[in-house]
């Protein structure tokens, strides 16, 4: 059993390297001026995007069979497969349209969803009787795939943006595609800092009323916010700063906010000190990588994807969902904060496809939808696990 | 507006835009669709007159033209997802604990925000009847603007000829004019034909079309969605759907409450299976959830159906109909009805025997009795001639405010106040015993009584449905699923093309996907000597 676990987080660990590299030969397509060359290092792009997709396969398949059932139970699985599934999407979208410039784009937001999953505990975990079914895996594995499909969209109009929207000069556009990027770059400070300290032991201990009794909490990161009414009791370590208001007694709810205050500030202090390199916003000094960009074939890769996965992702979220909850609750359908998002999200990609229908929404408005979209895929796999939780609740 | 006679013979009806069979432009009428405003035809329903653009006076032109416009059904649909996130902030009232008063829990647990958003109904928004009229107005709308477009459309499509208006060809997206004596139309007719176009042509006009199926996909997956929410409304309907809930004690037989007593259940058995902690896979996960993670619940039971004959009055008997066990995602399924495990309580008390002692030696023994806890006698005498009678019962206990009370009717934190009748005395001592306590209310009380033995047993909750909106339901989503398939996986494209004394004009429609249209018309004028036409479309943005 041990064994089969460490081939399969090995497999895990060398698809990252693998998409690592991948995305380094879609770089290299952007820059280089000679159309043949540029040609063999997509080529060589995709090859090794594949072998790095089989690589997560493996991982997918051994620790299957590791734990005696598909490895999608929690936030770390899940979130993982999502970044498998995304990376699958690209694979087709990139076999219909050949474009180069997507891996570049698209392997980094696969990457990014993999090592924030590898913040979460990673051990396996025994299913509870309601979870117990196939359809559970289908459900969840075609919900996933939906997702993967879907953020392609996210990821074609983040280009589109980045090409379209004019740098010039100050606008809301501008503001908003800075703040899209500070939100990734607050991803990459979190996973910075939970592994630096997770790799440094770090342990902070406080005594703490815990849903009205005395427990304890252990952060794991040091504390800016103490959790309210606690005591620190290990010692040598920061104090904190201020102390989380008192509705906020569930579980580990204060160790949520000092974890996302961290990313937050994390996350502006990279920002800075990028802005401070590049003398220019982000989104300007990428700009004028993707000249070659076709921003009308951009905007249709991004449409394509959500016309894909739409069909995907209802299939998966909604109607496979139903049946399973059908099984397991004996109801197709519960209003549960997980069920109301999917919801949510498939509304919301119906609405993009009606307003798609109208002249005017094609191009930089349908882009920002796109980011919209995954706005709320993200929010549903995040903040409604973590925050709002019911009774799929992965974490 | 009258019908209006095409230059090419063909009568439109009113408010027709582009000419049904040659799509020349009718004068007059350009504007309903925008073209008067844009360089490219808007060919998005080919012209055809809908007719919530063609009447804007009656009372009912207005109900029909709003429901119809795309754009109040994306404003339904987006205030639907607004409302619904907000439903999502806090818990609904069917998450929140079922014996506290909703109006408090939300203000205690979630202060101000909590009171608010329970006095805006937010608790119960997903039954409320404004939600349900979002859901209501969004069904009308499919309808309705799926009939304003699905007709028109369909009759165009029909009715469309191969030979075209030059001024339709020119504002057309993709559009090309080729001066050249040399032009191969068999080739190109072949070439299309093995990209699987079907060609018609008309006076050496010629019309290359594929996948005009896919154009009905909106149409079908929207009769899913209407179909879907008809069985979600059915659900309101008894004779389609009952929804109940049943607790049954261990060897307990009741009715089936939902069934007219038609059913009954005996439970036989109540089981409950947790992970084995020393299973070396899932060690760390259970023990950070505290040891106990459930594996399986189930319930073992008896289904009786009473018998038809019996006669009014006579004691009906029951009689076997199958006996199986409800699990997870495994329900008992009998006639029209099923039993889900849902709940469960475990060693509920069911029987107390105690004995009467000296309040000095608990050794001493002077009697014994056994209390039904689910049905107790007032008075109990025993063998020595000593009587109990049970003064008072709570078969929860719960001391509350100072007082004792009991906060339900099962027994799971019995107490007692007995009064003891020693032989021939008239005066009773009197003491009160509960789990873990034992109390007499006069210190001088000779005797004491003990707990001796006891049984528990579980109980089991089981939900008893009946479901007859759950065909509707899949068919409803089926249809929706296969429509959504056809609209978005096929595409329709057009290619025209038309003879011209020096040459050709070559011109393509598809409702989207335009890179993969021009791949295809590409492979079309392969070795024809047709030049590939352009795309004329400029994205603003
Ligand atoms: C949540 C509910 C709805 C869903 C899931 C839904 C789904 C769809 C889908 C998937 C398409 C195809 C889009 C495309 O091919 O690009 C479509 C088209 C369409 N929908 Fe809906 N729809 C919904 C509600 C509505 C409403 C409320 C209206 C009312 C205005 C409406 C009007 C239309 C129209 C006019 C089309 C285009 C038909 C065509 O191109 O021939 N839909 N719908």
């Amino acid at each position: 059993m041990g064994d089969l676990v460490s081939i399969s987080s090995n497999l895990l660990y060398a698809s990252f390297i693998i998409y690592l590299i991948a995305t380094f030969f879609f770089g290299g397509t952007i820059r280089d001026k000679q159309k043949g060359r540029s040609r063999v290092a997509g080529k060589i792009g995709i090859g090794i995007t594949i072998v790095g997709f089989l690589s997560q396969v493996g991982y997918f398949i051994t620790r299957w069979m590791a734990s005696g059932h598909a490895p999608v139970s929690n936030l770390f699985e899940y979130t993982t497969f999502f970044g498998m599934m995304l990376v699958f999407a690209f694979i087709i979208l990139y076999f219909i349209y050949r474009l180069d410039f997507l891996g570049l784009f698209a392997l980094p937001v696969a990457l990014l969803l993999i090592a924030f999953a590898s913040m979460f505990p990673t051990e396996l975990s025994p299913l509870v009787p309601s979870l117990k079914s196939h359809w559970l895996y289908i459900h969840v594995t075609t919900a996933s795939l939906g997702q993967g499909i879907l953020s392609v969209s996210f990821v074609a109009g983040l280009i589109f943006l980045i090409r379209q929207v004019d740098q010039t000069k100050r606008s809301k556009h501008t503001s908003w595609l800075e703040f899209v990027l500070y939100v990734i770059v607050a991803t990459v400070a979190f996973i910075i800092l939970s592994s630096t300290f997770s790799a440094l032991n770090y342990e902070a201990t406080f005594e703490a009323p815990v849903n009205g009794q005395q427990g304890e909490v252990t952060y794991e990161l040091p504390a800016l916010v103490g959790p309210a009414g606690g005591e620190l009791t290990t010692e040598g370590v920061m104090a904190p700063l201020f102390s989380a208001p008192g509705w906020m007694e569930g579980q580990d709810a204060a160790k949520k906010l000092n974890t996302f205050l961290w990313s937050i500030v994390g996350g502006l202090v990279l920002y800075g000190l990028l802005r401070l390199i590049l003398r220019k916003r982000l989104a300007a000094s990428i700009q004028p990588l993707l000249k070659r960009v076709n921003p009308e074939l951009v905007d249709e890769v991004a449409y394509r994807s959500v016309a894909i996965g739409f069909p995907v992702f209802t299939l998966g979220a909604l109607i496979f969902a139903m049946i399973w909850a059908q099984q397991a609750w004996d109801r197709f359908w519960g209003w549960d904060p997980k069920e109301v998002w999917a919801l949510i999200t498939f509304f919301f990609y119906a609405a993009y496809l009606h307003l798609r229908l109208s002249r005017g929404w094609q191009g930089m408005k349908s882009a920002w939808l796109a980011v919209g979209g995954f706005g709320i895929i993200m929010f549903n796999l995040i903040v409604v696990n973590l925050v709002i939780s019911g009774l799929h609740s992965y974490a | 507006m009258k019908q209006m006679k095409c230059e090419c013979g063909h009568v439109n009806p009113t408010g027709t835009v582009l000419c049904e069979e040659c799509g020349k432009p009718i004068e007059g009428n350009q504007h309903i669709d925008g073209n008067d405003r844009q360089e490219l035809l808007n060919m998005r329903y080919d012209g055809s007159a809908r007719r919530s653009q063609t009447y804007n006076r009656t009372v009912v032109d207005k109900i029909w033209n709003f429901f119809s416009s795309v754009k109040v059904g994306v404003w339904l649909i987006v205030i639907t997802v607004i409302a619904s996130g907000i439903g999502t902030i806090f818990p609904q009232e069917m998450y929140i604990p079922s014996n506290v008063d909703p109006a408090i829990h939300y203000r205690d647990e979630f202060g101000i925000l909590g009171q608010i958003y329970y006095q805006l109904g937010f608790h119960n928004l997903f039954s409320s009847w404004w939600y349900m009229l979002l859901l209501a107005m969004i069904g009308i709308s499919i309808v309705i603007a799926s009939i304003d477009r699905f007709f028109p459309l369909y009759k165009v499509l029909k009715k469309q000829k191969p030979k075209r208006h030059e001024a339709f060809m020119k504002k057309q997206r993709v559009f090309g004019k080729t001066e050249n004596a040399q032009i191969d139309v068999e080739r190109f007719k072949s070439n299309l034909k093995k990209q699987r176009f079907k060609v018609t042509e008309q006076d050496g006009h010629i019309l290359a079309e594929k996948n005009r199926f896919s154009r009905w996909g909106p149409y079908v997956n929207h009769i899913g969605l209407i179909i879907f929410l008809i069985g979600a409304l059915l659900r309101f309907v008894p004779a389609f759907y009952i929804d109940e809930f049943v607790w049954v004690r261990e060897g307990e037989t009741t009715v089936i409450p939902g069934t007219d007593s038609q059913y009954y259940i005996e439970n036989l058995d109540f089981i409950l299976e947790t992970y084995d902690q020393n299973d070396e896979r899932f060690q760390e996960a259970i023990q950070n959830s505290g040891g106990l993670v459930p594996k399986n619940f189930q319930t073992d039971a008896i289904i009786y159906e009473r018998s038809e004959e019996a006669l009014p009055g006579a004691e009906s008997e029951l009689q076997v109909v199958k006996e199986d066990s409800a699990r997870m995602n495994h329900p008992i399924k009998f006639g029209e009805f099923a039993l889900y495990q849902s709940s469960y309580q475990l060693n509920e008390f069911d029987e107390m025997t105690f004995k009467i002692h000296d309040a000095g030696d608990e050794d001493t023994n002077y009697g014994e009795f056994t209390v039904d806890l689910n049905d107790p006698q007032t008075e109990y005498q025993l063998e020595g001639g000593y009587r109990v009678v049970i003064e008072d019962y709570f078969p929860e206990y719960e001391l509350s405010d100072g007082v004792p009370s009991s906060i339900s009717k099962y027994p799971k934190n019995p107490a007692f106040v007995f009064n003891v009748y020693p032989p021939d005395a008239s005066e009773p001592e009197t003491s009160f015993l509960g789990i873990g306590s034992n109390i007499p209310a006069n210190e001088n009380n000779e005797y004491k009584l003990g707990l001796v033995n006891f049984d528990v047993r579980d109980v089991t909750g089981l939900s008893v449905k009946k479901d007859h909106t759950l065909g509707i339901i899949s068919l409803g989503g089926a249809i929706f699923m296969i429509g959504v398939i056809q609209g978005m996986y096929w595409n329709h494209r057009r290619i025209w093309l038309q003879p011209k004394k020096d040459g050709v004009w070559i011109a393509g429609h598809t409702n989207k996907n335009w890179f993969a249209l021009r791949r295809e018309i590409e492979k079309a004028v392969d070795g024809t000597n047709i030049e590939e036409p352009v795309d004329q479309y400029e994205m603003k943005s």
